[in-house]
C-alpha cells in the first residue's frame, strides 16, 4: 500500500531521483577528516535561525517605542522565550565561528580551484549576505550598541564620494537612525535576506554536486572510475557520511547547548553589554566594539587613518576572496603537497585574521593602532604573497589516488 | 503553421524589441521599491526647529537637545577657552573653516559660533557619526598632557577643539557641522533656523 503510494508520487514528482542523485548514488570522496563536518553543519544552524527566528518573530515589535522591552518581555515572561533568544543569538554567534572553519578549510585543500570557483564565488557570496543579515538582526533589539553600530555602519556608506550621503539618507530612511530604519531592517532581516541566503546556499550545494567534493589530498576522484563508471576513491553519500555528519553534528550541538544553557552572553561577545540598556540616540557608549565577527575588518577600517580609504579597505578584505581562485596560480590543490612557503603564508594570513579580530574588539591605543596596521598589511600582504609563491613553489608530488 | 515560412529577421526583430520594452516597463516598476526607501513626508516634517533655554547654562557646561533626531551640544564656553583656540591652528586640519559645508555663514569665524561664548554644534562625529564626548578637563591623563579641552570620540579616537575643529591625522576628516540658529531672545537659542525673521 505504503510502496505504491511512494510509487504514485515518483512516478508525478522525481523524489526517487533526487534521493539517488544528491544522496544514495552522489560519490563522495572516502578521505573525509574532521575539516569536512561544517558544511552540514551549517545548514542545520541555517534551520535553527530560520525555526527560531519565526518564534522569534511572533512576540518581537519592531517599533522604536516596543522593540527593547519586547525583547524584555520574550526573555521574562513568554514560555521558554529565554531559549529561543538565546538559540537564535548564540546561533548567529556559531554561524560564523561555522563559517570561518569552512572557509579555512577551503583555503588549506585548495578547494576554491579550477573546477570549484564558482562554488567560491557563491560561498563568497553567502558570507557577505550572513553580514547583511547578521548586522540588520543586530539592531533589532534596539539597545545601545544596536544603534551605534547600525550608525556608525550605515555612516560608513556615506564616506563615499559624491552619492555617499544621499546613499547613507536613503539606507535610514530618515536622517538619523530611527524608527523607519529598525522597521525596515526587521523587513530586510526576516524575509528577503533569508529568501537570498535560500537561493545562494541552493546554488552553493548545485554547483558542489555538479562537479564532487574536493578531498584532503586534493585529487579528483572522478578521474579514476571502475567499470560500473563509480569513483573508485568515492562512497555513497548516504549512508556513510550521512551518519558520518550526524555524529559531526551532535557534537556541535553538545557545545552548541553548552553555551545557551552556560553561557549564552558568550562572556559579552556574543552579547555585548551595552546592549542591555535601552538605545539612547544622543549618548555613544564610552567603547563601542562590533560583534566579534566582525571585528577583524573593523580592525582594518580604524588602521586606516583616512575616512574612505579605510572603508575602501575594510569593502576590499572581502570582495579580494572573489579572486582567491584566480590569485592562486598553481594547481595542486592540498596543502599536504604544498611548499613551506606556501604554509608559512597560509600561517601568517590567519595569525593576521585572527590578531585582527582581537584588536577590532579593543579601544583605540597607539599599540593597538600599530598592531592593528602591521595585521592589516599582513592580511591584504597574503594574496600578494600567494600570488608569488604559487607560481614559483616547488610542490611535492600529488598522488593518483586517494591514500 | 509548417507552411509559413519563417521569417527570421522579423522574428528576432520582435523579439528584441518585446525585450526592451519589457526591460524598460520593469525599470520604471523599481522606481516606487527605491523611491520607498527615502525619507517619508513624516520623517522630512520632524526636522521643525527647538528651542533651548541657556539662561542656567554655567560657564564651561554643556547641554544636548535632540534636533531632527540628531544630538545639538550647546556650550558655555569660558572666554579662556575662547581665547585659546587661535593658540591651537598648526595642529588642526581645517583651522579656518575653509570647508563651506561645515558651517553657516554667520559661523565662518575662529570661534565658529553667532556669539564667542555660546557655541551650538551637531554631535554627531564627522568620521562615522558616534556622539564625542565633551571633555573640558585640561591634560587628563587619557588624552594627553597637551589637552586643553574639546571633544572626543570614543569610537575611533578623533579629536576636536572647543570650537568642533578636528586635529591633524584623525580618522574624522571635517570640522564638527555648526547647524543653523539664531538668539530667539538673548536667553533662547533656536535651533533649525537660519536667519531672525522678525
Amino acid at each position: 500500500m505504503i510502496k505504491e503510494l511512494g510509487k504514485w508520487v515518483d512516478d508525478r514528482l522525481p523524489v526517487s531521483h533526487f534521493w539517488n542523485a544528491h544522496l544514495a548514488k552522489y560519490y563522495v570522496p572516502k578521505n573525509f577528516n574532521f575539516w569536512y563536518y561544517f558544511g552540514s553543519i551549517l545548514l542545520a544552524v541555517f534551520a535553527i535561525q530560520i525555526v527560531t527566528g519565526i518564534w522569534l518573530a511572533m512576540n518581537y515589535k519592531p517599533s522604536a517605542a516596543e522593540a527593547f522591552n519586547s525583547v524584555e518581555y520574550i526573555m521574562r515572561d513568554v514560555n521558554w522565550g529565554w531559549l529561543i533568544r538565546y538559540m537564535h543569538s548564540t546561533g548567529a554567534s556559531f554561524f560564523f565561528i561555522a563559517v570561518y572553519l569552512h572557509m579555512f578549510r577551503g583555503l588549506m585543500y585548495g578547494s576554491y580551484k579550477k573546477p570549484r570557483e564558482l562554488i567560491w564565488i557563491f560561498g563568497v557570496l553567502i558570507l557577505l549576505t550572513l553580514m547583511a543579515e547578521a548586522f540588520m538582526g543586530y539592531l533589532l533589539p534596539w539597545g545601545q550598541m544596536s544603534f551605534w553600530g547600525a550608525q556608525v555602519i550605515i555612516s560608513l556608506f556615506g564616506s563615499i564620494p559624491y552619492i555617499g550621503p544621499d546613499l547613507a539618507l536613503w539606507i535610514r530612511g530618515d536622517y538619523v537612525v530611527s524608527d523607519v530604519t529598525l522597521n525596515r531592517f526587521f523587513a530586510l532581516h526576516v524575509i528577503a535576506l533569508p529568501l537570498v541566503l535560500l537561493f545562494l546556499i541552493g546554488g552553493h550545494i548545485m554547483a558542489l554536486h555538479e562537479v564532487g567534493s574536493n578531498n584532503p589530498d586534493g585529487v579528483e576522484i572522478k578521474t579514476n572510475k571502475d567499470e560500473h563508471g563509480k569513483p573508485q576513491d568515492g562512497i555513497p553519500f548516504h549512508p556513510y557520511y550521512t551518519v558520518k555528519d550526524l555524529f559531526g553534528l551532535s557534537v556541535f550541538l553538545f557545545l552548541f547547548a553548552a553555551v545557551i544553557f552556560y553561557w549564552p552572553d558568550g562572556g559579552g561577545k556574543f552579547l555585548e553589554a551595552p546592549n542591555f540598556i535601552p538605545a539612547d540616540p544622543l549618548k555613544t557608549p564610552e567603547h563601542i566594539a562590533p560583534v566579534w565577527y566582525f571585528a577583524p575588518h573593523y580592525a582594518i577600517l580604524r588602521a586606516i587613518p583616512d575616512k574612505f580609504l579605510g572603508v575602501m579597505a575594510m569593502g576590499s578584505a572581502i570582495l579580494i576572496l572573489f579572486f582567491l581562485p584566480w590569485l592562486d596560480r598553481n594547481a595542486v590543490k592540498s596543502i599536504r603537497y604544498r611548499s613551506l612557503a606556501f604554509k608559512v603564508v597560509l600561517f601568517s594570513f590567519i595569525v593576521a585574521f585572527l590578531g585582527l579580530g582581537y584588536l577590532g574588539t579593543q579601544p583605540v591605543t597607539y599599540w593597538n593602532t600599530l598592531f592593528s596596521r602591521i595585521f592589516a598589511f599582513i592580511y591584504f600582504g597574503f594574496f600578494v604573497a600567494l600570488f608569488l609563491v604559487s607560481k614559483f613553489e616547488t610542490t611535492k608530488p600529488v598522488p593518483e589516488r586517494v591514500k | 503553421m509548417a507552411d509559413v515560412p519563417v521569417n527570421p529577421g522579423r522574428r528576432r526583430f520582435l523579439t528584441g524589441s518585446a525585450i526592451a520594452v519589457g526591460a524598460v516597463g520593469a525599470g520604471f516598476a523599481t522606481v516606487p521599491f527605491l523611491s520607498s526607501f527615502e525619507p517619508s513626508a513624516r520623517a522630512e516634517a520632524a526636522g521643525a526647529p527647538v528651542d533651548v533655554n541657556i539662561s542656567k547654562l554655567a560657564e564651561g557646561q554643556m547641554v544636548t537637545v535632540a534636533w531632527r533626531g540628531q544630538p545639538i551640544y550647546v556650550v558655555h564656553r569660558t572666554d579662556k577657552m575662547v581665547e585659546m583656540l587661535p593658540s591651537l591652528d598648526s595642529q588642526l586640519l581645517d583651522p579656518n573653516s575653509a570647508v563651506a559645508s561645515q558651517q553657516p555663514k554667520f559661523a565662518d569665524n575662529f570661534y565658529r559660533a553667532r556669539k564667542k561664548n555660546m557655541f551650538v554644534v551637531i554631535g554627531i562625529c564627522t568620521h562615522l557619526g558616534c556622539a564625542p564626548i565633551y571633555r573640558p578637563e585640561v591634560a587628563p591623563k587619557d588624552l594627553g598632557p597637551e589637552w586643553i579641552g574639546g571633544f572626543f570620540c570614543p569610537c575611533h579616537g578623533s579629536k576636536y577643539d572647543m570650537a568642533g575643529r578636528v586635529y591633524k591625522s584623525m580618522p574624522a576628516p571635517l570640522n564638527l557641522l555648526v547647524p543653523d540658529y539664531i538668539f530667539a531672545t538673548d536667553d533662547v537659542v533656536r535651533i533649525g533656523v537660519a536667519e531672525n525673521k522678525a
